[in-house]
């Protein structure tokens, strides 16, 4: 088994021989590291994509709009991904933003789940039929499991997820009153001695 | 009184961090202070009478067990060799996390010795290879097995048994990524885990040699004295593998100047020194001499340093004898002081180091933040403007700006990784081809040509904007915004000039590692010992802390 730090060194380096500065190699070696953590195919998606980009023509999309349509055959996947991430202050404010054609999105999401870290939301994705959440860079769900991510991605649309609790208020009451029969009821003189201060901490 | 720190614009030049020396903080000694109270056991030696075969050692303490997995070969004289193209060693060896299974010994049989070609697995920690100094090895055994003890002198000469060649860690060949087995309290501190491995190879060539001694003649053998061993330690080769590793890990390496330096500024601060402390740091002054007459090179550039160091630590000397007195308030400041109006740079840092000795509670808890997850400051805050950038690049790297890259011996070297061995190299830009191929590491000169970008760019254009059409310059902006939260995480020098030793990189690492007696065979590669002098394994639980300074040769 290959180490994730071998998978970070070999990505960092295959990606600046087929044309990526420095810089951009060492995000795409830290990406590929996490999607392989992740449990997700980032290296045989690379490989795939090098392969694909010495024949075909993928567009950079440099600046990131609500609405991205390429006029390509698809968006290159890393280029999206950095400035994805380079643009995450002003992306965020976005209310839906949806892309056109992107070149094997699996790439793409290991730059979206880093995104949602350092935005500090949850990230939503739909990749055609198929749905994504990207929980702040701990983990990818997916419904992908049994299938692999497909080469290309037609519609992408990407959502942050306001952070808010998955619960109702009275769920939360509820399962709150349980834990407090945890605690011990305070005598009166529990209240005076047991934390120290007294009945009165004023001056 | 409040001490500044130092300087990181005249620390972080290479000829100064070239004149580190071990200390208090070097990761083998805290690696001996950490471990000393974990049980130490040889679990296995199954070697043949030649001295070839297998053994385990290890370190036990409640459920956790580090175990040294040891293979010992037999190889043609022609093919031993220290450098790194090697394919055959006199012994391989590996760390593994446990108690390794009969079929992990078989697995890791197939694949130590093959070392860089083999493969290990997430229960493999570190891996490494030596090669017997031949010469005395076989004395030693010649001595041993006719009943005498060795000749010292030549022992002197050489320090060891074996050297390394190299120890890996941190995920090559497959062994255990870090994060596996960060959180463990044990290993809070950089390397501790190849300092292990070292220090059990030590205790192998003490083993392997006394038994090929007692099958050569078992009527006869004596063991080697315990004093002997003791006073000797493992040697290293060491190439440029070494360099890029202090540049590719900027917020470690400001961690461990940044304790080197916070610990001098304590010491500085203290208004009283007690008579106890400053005993022991003149008493360690006086026998690190004998540290220093007997290192040992054939290198003119180090016989030089090591001349002025001998000739400045007797000035040093006879100051603090003659003229000081440690009763005054802040001695310490008062002796750093005259250091820098009086000696050379090699000097103030060997006496920075033994400065530290007396100090174990300002030493220890430093010991701790010497690591670093480096993956936290990965991001670019892309949100700051370019201006803002300009300002932390004139502030953080003035003389770097001063550089001019138009001249030729600006540029003269490249660092370029070699296909063969996939090892690091550094070659002449003009002389020799591959320099497109050239590696991210000279930052002075990508920081330079950044700068002068940024001065055509609006000022308040964001970091973002910018990377938008500038890639080409995103691993320096990263490193810029790193330096402006940590100040001693950039080699303030041109990394691909003319005139770079690149040994002085080495010597800044190896000194971390708590190397003694820097042996540069080149200005590329240099041999040093380890733990020469150190206490052996079944001592550990009660030894002398001052032990580097009291080595007897």
């Amino acid at each position: 088994m290959r180490s994730l730090s071998e998978i970070e060194t070999a990505v960092k380096r295959a990606s600046r021989a087929v044309g990526y500065s420095w810089g951009n190699s060492e995000e795409i070696g830290k990406s590929i590291r996490q999607l392989e953590l992740f449990g997700f195919q980032g290296i045989k998606n690379l490989n795939k994509y090098y392969k694909d980009k010495s024949t075909k023509k993928f567009e950079d999309l440099n600046i990131i709009n609500e609405i991205n349509e390429t006029s390509s055959d698809a968006y290159c996947p890393i280029i999206l991904g950095i400035s994805f991430l380079d643009q995450i202050k002003s992306v965020e404010n976005f209310k839906t933003i949806k892309f056109k054609k992107i070149a094997y999105p699996v790439i793409f999401l290991s730059f979206l789940s880093r995104a949602s870290e350092i935005s500090g939301n949850k990230i939503h994705v739909r990749l055609d039929q198929n749905e994504i959440l990207l929980n702040l860079n701990v983990n990818i769900c997916s419904n992908f499991l049994d299938q692999d991510i497909p080469e290309f991605a037609n519609e992408i649309e990407i959502k942050f997820i306001d952070n808010k609790d998955s619960f109702t208020e009275s769920e939360w009451n509820s399962l709150y009153k349980l834990a407090e029969d945890t605690f011990v009821e305070e005598s009166d003189s529990l209240k005076e001695g047991a934390a120290g201060a007294g009945l009165t901490d004023n001056d | 009184m409040n001490i500044e720190l130092r300087d990181p614009n005249t620390i972080m030049k290479l000829s100064r961090l070239g004149s580190f020396h071990q200390s208090k903080l070097s990761f083998l000694r805290s690696f001996l202070n950490e471990f000393k109270d974990w049980d130490y056991s040889r679990d296995l030696f199954n070697l043949d009478k030649n001295g070839y075969g297998e053994a385990v050692y290890s370190f036990k303490k409640g459920k956790r067990v580090y175990s040294l997995v040891c293979f010992a070969n037999q190889i043609k004289d022609e093919e031993r060799s220290d450098r790194v193209i090697a394919t055959k060693w006199d012994a391989a060896f590996t760390l593994h996390d446990g108690v390794p299974s009969k079929d992990d010994i078989e697995r890791l049989k197939n694949e130590v010795p093959k070392q860089e070609v083999g493969r290990l697995s997430f229960k493999e920690l570190t891996l490494s290879r030596a090669n017997k100094s031949v010469r005395v090895f076989n004395h030693v055994v010649d001595s041993l097995s006719e009943g005498k003890q060795p000749d010292l002198e030549l022992l002197s000469k050489v320090g060891y048994l074996y050297r390394t060649t190299a120890v890996y860690g941190s995920g090559k060949f497959g062994l255990a990524d870090r994060f596996r087995i960060k959180n463990r309290e044990e290993i809070n501190g950089p390397f501790r885990l190849e300092m292990m491995l070292v220090y059990l190879v030590r205790q192998f060539t003490f083993d392997q040699v006394n038994h090929v001694a007692h099958h050569k003649n078992p009527k006869t053998a004596v063991k080697l004295d315990k004093q002997i061993c003791k006073n000797l330690g493992i040697g290293n080769s060491t190439g440029l593998g070494m360099a890029p590793f202090i540049v590719n890990h900027p917020t470690l390496l400001n961690n461990w100047i940044l304790s080197r330096e916070t610990a001098l500024k304590k010491i500085r601060e203290i208004k009283n020194v007690q008579d106890k402390d400053a005993e022991l740091f003149i008493d360690c002054v006086k026998k690190s001499l004998t540290n220093i007459t007997s290192w040992n090179t054939d290198s003119e550039y180090q016989q030089n340093k090591i001349k002025s160091l001998l000739k400045n630590i007797r000035k040093f000397i006879d100051y603090i004898e003659n003229s000081f007195d440690f009763k005054a308030e802040y001695p310490f400041n008062k002796v750093y002081l005259w250091l820098e109006q009086n000696v050379c740079e090699e000097c103030i840092e060997y006496v920075v180091s033994i400065m530290m000795e007396p100090y174990n509670h300002i030493i220890e808890p430093l010991v701790s933040n010497m690591s670093s997850d480096e993956d936290k400051y990965f991001n670019i805050p892309t949100n700051r403007t370019v201006n803002e950038l300009k300002k932390i690049i004139e502030k953080k790297y003035p003389n770097i700006l001063d550089i001019n890259f138009d001249q030729k011996e600006s540029q003269q070297n490249f660092w370029f990784i070699s296909k063969n061995k996939e090892e690091p190299r550094l070659a002449d830009r003009f002389e020799e081809h591959g320099s497109e191929l050239e590696q991210p590491l000279a930052i002075a000169r990508d920081i330079k040509k950044l700068y002068e970008k940024l001065l055509l760019e609006k000022e308040n254009l964001t970091i973002a904007q910018f990377l938008s059409s500038n890639s080409e310059f995103r691993h320096v902006i990263r490193r810029a915004f790193i330096v402006e939260k940590f100040p001693y995480s950039e080699i303030q020098d041109n990394t691909i000039g003319k005139d770079i030793i690149p040994i002085d990189m080495l010597r800044l690492k190896l000194s971390f590692f708590g190397a003694l007696k820097f042996d540069p065979r080149s200005d590329k590669w240099l041999r040093i010992c380890m733990f020469q002098g150190a206490p052996l394994p079944t001592e550990l639980k009660n030894y002398d802390e001052q032990w580097v300074y009291k080595t007897n040769n």
